[in-house]
């Protein structure tokens, strides 16, 4: 028993790390209605940014600080992804406005590409390490309910708080001001939004970059917890079926399809895993998502999608 | 004013509709098909086959699978990784498991599982379209690279989890040296290519072009969805799965799951894209692009880099490449949603008129 | 003029009622239209006229009703099942394949008709290419008739509004129908695309027997071809009968024609 909430606890940890990954996805949905299939790139260009500013940062300027060297490093990185989001909206989406969706999907592949070779070039491809003072020793939970208490991961409870914090800020910057408000406008639609005033261009920078932040938010903690190098981008991948579980345009659903997800695979490896000679964490995500492809394409909270002849 | 079609009258519906009918384009493309089954075979060299010629054509046949569903039926696929493996491993177990079986049938079994396979995760299709599909491709993706992974039937039991195989022959002429593999892949090549430009101008090939452009209205006048998307399917993956038998067998010899992974898929899509999407001349274009960039970046790069002084490892390099794929598609999107082969088709234009401007 | 034979009742709407979650698009309508005849559904914008033709076309499915076509009775019917049984519409919005040439665009509409399997068409021998020949010697007919010789190798995209309308119709008319729904032919059309294409859906009526059913808002073109007329108005049912009945109607003169001016 002891066992099993263990890996259901290791299980919603990773979870919650896909649903950072899909927040981005959910996001950029909700206001543009483009897929971005770059978000594992961007969160791994965020992540590496951080990783060798961290680095560089005290090297050039002499700072003692680690903290001080941390945070100075997720401003510029934070900047460099507002960057990188501008220029995505001015230089490709801006030009694919009126294509159908398979286009801009196929875009953005190419704009992950296109961040995998830059980000290396500029920033390396070893592995590096991020380092942003996360407690890496484990705590033993619940001593007194089972036998020998559970193993938590310290590094993941920190995470999970980090995670919160920022959808709950998410939720506040959409529900409560009047950019959240425009963007919940455009999300709806878009010609309308548009007639009334509102810079269409301009609330598709400012979604970018949000979903940049987040991704750098991701990137930082993966980073720390994993290490910063290439194989992050397969993360990405991981995440695409928790925004169809959880359905595209749900930032709640990003959540919970995230820790579907992450239980899940947890579970019906240890305890399916050995019948099949192991290794189900590589389609189980996929196929789940299949399912609910084939009998609830919208997820579970998302919208229904409607085709008007 | 080489370019012109004075004079060619077409008095048959069966002369308007062949696949070349301007008879300029006619002796070109006869020529070229000789060139490349007389001439090659005499002045390359090895290498020339080896690294390019042989990959270049086998590339282009699955690109040809690739885009009669992306292109022509305009189901976006994320797994022809998997259906080449399928192919691939099909036509394994059917030449070690069956002493003696002939080896185009083998490739054709091998086509045919894929097929079925296809069709399988083809399935939901009809329930999804967009960005839904490409998720359920990748699930054929991924759970194909599990299958070969872990089941140990497929691979034969063997024991290090890669296969191989050797022998090859086609009606007692052996296929080991690179002139036999190169006039063994153009072959099929250039008879699968006429095969499906030949569906692409037919019924089949206007079902599938009907449900690209407006599946609705497609519905309304008769066709149905599912047979065309299937059917769709159905034709890719047999051709994609051929060009991974061949890929496997001819090209590398031996093999192991990683070598159709979904980089193998984003690469075949790049292709279709880049060389043009709904044209089977784009395959070729779109193959030969990819396959010869990396070479021609490996080549050109350090030079480029000497003059300004920058030395350029073998990973940058690499990056280079990621960079340009990533930035030529998006361009290619933008520009020229149709690829190279509007391009040349354009050209053409141009010249049938030139030196007039219109 | 020498009189028409119209013929007995062929396509027979009963009860249909339509609604999309909360909107009641149509509301227990119910008319004929008799083989060979040219009959007009008209009536303001938001009417249902276009939902009605779904209905007949299975694109939509009402909640109720029942919908007769040659004796056989559905409750809704299935796109594929309608075009096989001999029905074909042209679309409001132009429902083209942008991506293919004006013949074969046509030549979709033949689909039902061609016989030869998947491998026959792949191989291009024989009885695949004759198949292929004969039908586009029919469509070559009907690109002849509709008057569009010149841009049959065009893509359709790029041809001209009124030129499009003209595909769209000859697409339908590929299908050989019994009866040909007609969604708003000549909308965006100028007097003379309104002219010719009035002369081709009289042509196709009288030289091929085909019943229309049309949804038309010019009220001359409608009263001047259609033998009857069905008014709709909010979903309903307000008039139905020749032209001259529908006209002198006061409950149509006060919801859709308005008083004399």
């Amino acid at each position: 028993m002891a066992f099993f909430l263990e890996t259901l606890l290791g299980g919603l940890m990773a979870g919650m790390l896909y649903s950072l990954v899909a927040l981005g996805f959910v996001l950029i949905f909700k206001a543009s209605g483009v897929f971005n299939f770059a978000q594992g790139a961007m969160v791994l260009f965020a992540a590496l940014a951080m990783a060798r500013l961290a680095e560089w940062i005290p090297m050039a300027t002499g700072l003692e600080s680690r903290l001080v060297a941390n945070m100075a490093a997720f401003a510029i990185a934070a900047v460099i992804m507002f960057l990188v989001a501008w220029l995505i909206e001015r230089l490709v989406l801006r030009h694919l406005v009126n294509q159908e969706g398979t286009t801009l999907l196929m875009a953005t592949l190419g704009i992950s590409y296109f961040l995998d070779g830059v980000g290396q070039t500029i920033f390396g491809s070893d592995i590096y390490k991020l380092d942003i003072g996360m407690p890496k020793e484990p705590i033993m939970a619940f001593e007194t309910m089972f036998e020998g208490g559970i193993l938590i991961n310290k590094e993941d409870l920190y995470a999970a708080l980090i995670a919160a914090v920022l959808v709950a800020l998410l939720s506040v910057f959409f529900q409560k001001t009047a950019t959240g408000r425009a963007l919940r406008a455009v999300a709806d639609d878009h010609q309308a939004a548009q007639s009334i005033g509102i810079p269409l261009n301009r609330i598709w920078v400012i979604v970018w970059c949000v979903a940049g932040i987040t991704a750098l938010v991701a990137g930082m903690i993966w980073g720390s917890k994993l290490g910063v190098q290439f194989s992050l981008t397969t993360v990405a991948l991981r995440a695409l079926p928790v925004v169809i579980l959880g359905g595209l345009t749900s930032v709640p659903g990003a959540i919970i399809g995230g820790l579907i997800i992450g239980v899940g695979e947890k579970l019906s490896e240890v305890f399916l895993g050995p019948f099949v000679g192991g290794g189900i964490e590589i389609w189980f995500a996929y196929v789940l998502a299949l399912g609910f492809l084939l009998f609830r394409p919208q997820g579970l909270f998302g919208e229904k999608i409607i085709d008007r002849v | 004013m080489f370019y012109r079609e004075n004079g060619q009258f077409k008095t048959s519906y069966r002369a308007d509709q062949q696949i070349f009918p301007i008879a300029q384009d006619r002796w070109a493309v006869l020529a070229l098909v000789a060139a490349a089954f007389v001439l090659v075979p005499m002045l390359a060299s090895d290498y020339m086959f080896r690294a390019i010629l042989i990959p270049f054509l086998i590339m282009a046949l699955a690109a040809l699978g690739v885009n009669v569903l992306v292109g022509y039926c305009g189901q976006i696929s994320l797994g022809s990784g998997a259906f080449m493996a399928v192919g691939a491993y099909a036509a394994f177990n059917v030449y070690v498991r069956v002493p003696g079986m002939p080896l185009l049938l083998t490739l054709i079994l091998g086509g045919l599982c894929a097929s079925a396979f296809g069709i399988l995760f083809g399935l939901p299709s009809l329930r999804v379209k967009g960005l839904y599909l490409a998720v359920a491709t990748l699930a054929a993706q991924f759970f194909s690279d599990w299958m070969f992974l872990r089941i140990k039937w497929f691979t034969h039991d063997s024991p290090s989890g890669s296969v191989s195989v050797s022998g090859l022959q086609l009606a007692g002429f052996p296929i080991e040296d690179p002139i036999s593999k190169y006039l063994l892949c153009l072959s099929v090549l250039v008879l699968l290519a006429l095969m499906a430009k030949n569906l692409v101008r037919s019924a089949i090939g206007r079902e599938w072009m009907a449900i690209r452009d407006m599946d609705v209205a497609a519905a309304v006048i008769g066709i149905r969805p599912m047979y065309a998307k299937l059917t769709a399917f159905a034709v890719s993956s047999f051709i994609v799965g051929v060009a991974g038998a061949l890929w496997g067998f001819v090209y590398l010899g031996a093999w192991e799951p990683a070598a159709f992974s979904v980089d193998q898929s984003f690469r075949l899509l790049f292709m279709v894209i880049i060389g043009g999407m709904g044209a089977i001349m784009g395959c070729f274009f779109g193959a030969g692009f990819i396959v010869i960039l990396p070479i021609a970046l490996n080549q050109f790069l350090p030079v480029l880099g000497g003059v300004f002084g920058i030395s350029i490892s073998t990973a940058g390099i690499a990056h280079a490449e990621l960079i340009i794929f990533g930035a030529l598609i998006v361009w290619f999107l933008i520009v020229e949603p149709h690829g190279i082969a509007r391009l040349w088709a354009v050209g053409k234009q141009k010249m049938r008129l030139w030196p007039f401007p219109h | 003029m020498t009189a028409k034979k119209i013929g007995d009742v062929i396509l027979d709407v009963r009860n249909i009622s339509l609604s999309f979650g909360g909107v009641q698009a149509l509301t227990d309508i119910s008319f004929d239209v008799r083989e060979h005849e040219v009959r007009a559904i008209i009536g303001p914008n938001g009417a249902g006229k276009s939902s009605m033709l779904n209905c007949i076309n299975g694109v939509y499915t009402p909640q109720q009703g029942t919908i007769s076509f040659k004796g056989q009775t559905f409750s809704h019917m299935d796109s594929h099942q309608v075009a096989s049984m001999g029905i074909a519409r042209t679309f409001q919005n132009l429902a083209l394949f942008k991506g293919m040439s004006v013949i074969d665009n046509l030549m979709t509409g033949r689909n039902l008709r061609i016989r030869s399997n998947l491998l026959l068409q792949a191989l291009r021998i024989g009885p695949a290419e004759r198949e292929e020949i004969r039908h586009r010697e029919f469509v070559e007919h009907i690109i002849d008739f509709l008057e569009i010789q010149a841009h049959r190798k065009t893509a359709v995209g790029q041809l001209p509004y009124g030129l499009q309308k003209r595909v769209d119709l000859g697409r339908a008319l590929a299908m050989e129908p019994q009866v040909l729904l007609l969604d708003e032919p000549m909308a965006g059309m100028n007097l003379e695309e309104k002219q010719d294409m009035s002369r081709f859906v009289l042509d196709i009526n009288d030289e091929f027997g085909t019943t229309v059913v049309l949804i038309e808002h010019d009220m001359g073109v409608v009263m001047d071809i259609s033998d009857r007329v069905v008014v709709l108005d909010y979903g309903k049912k307000i008039g139905d009968g020749t032209p001259e009945e529908v006209r002198n109607n006061p409950a149509v003169i006060s919801a859709y024609l308005g008083t004399t001016h």
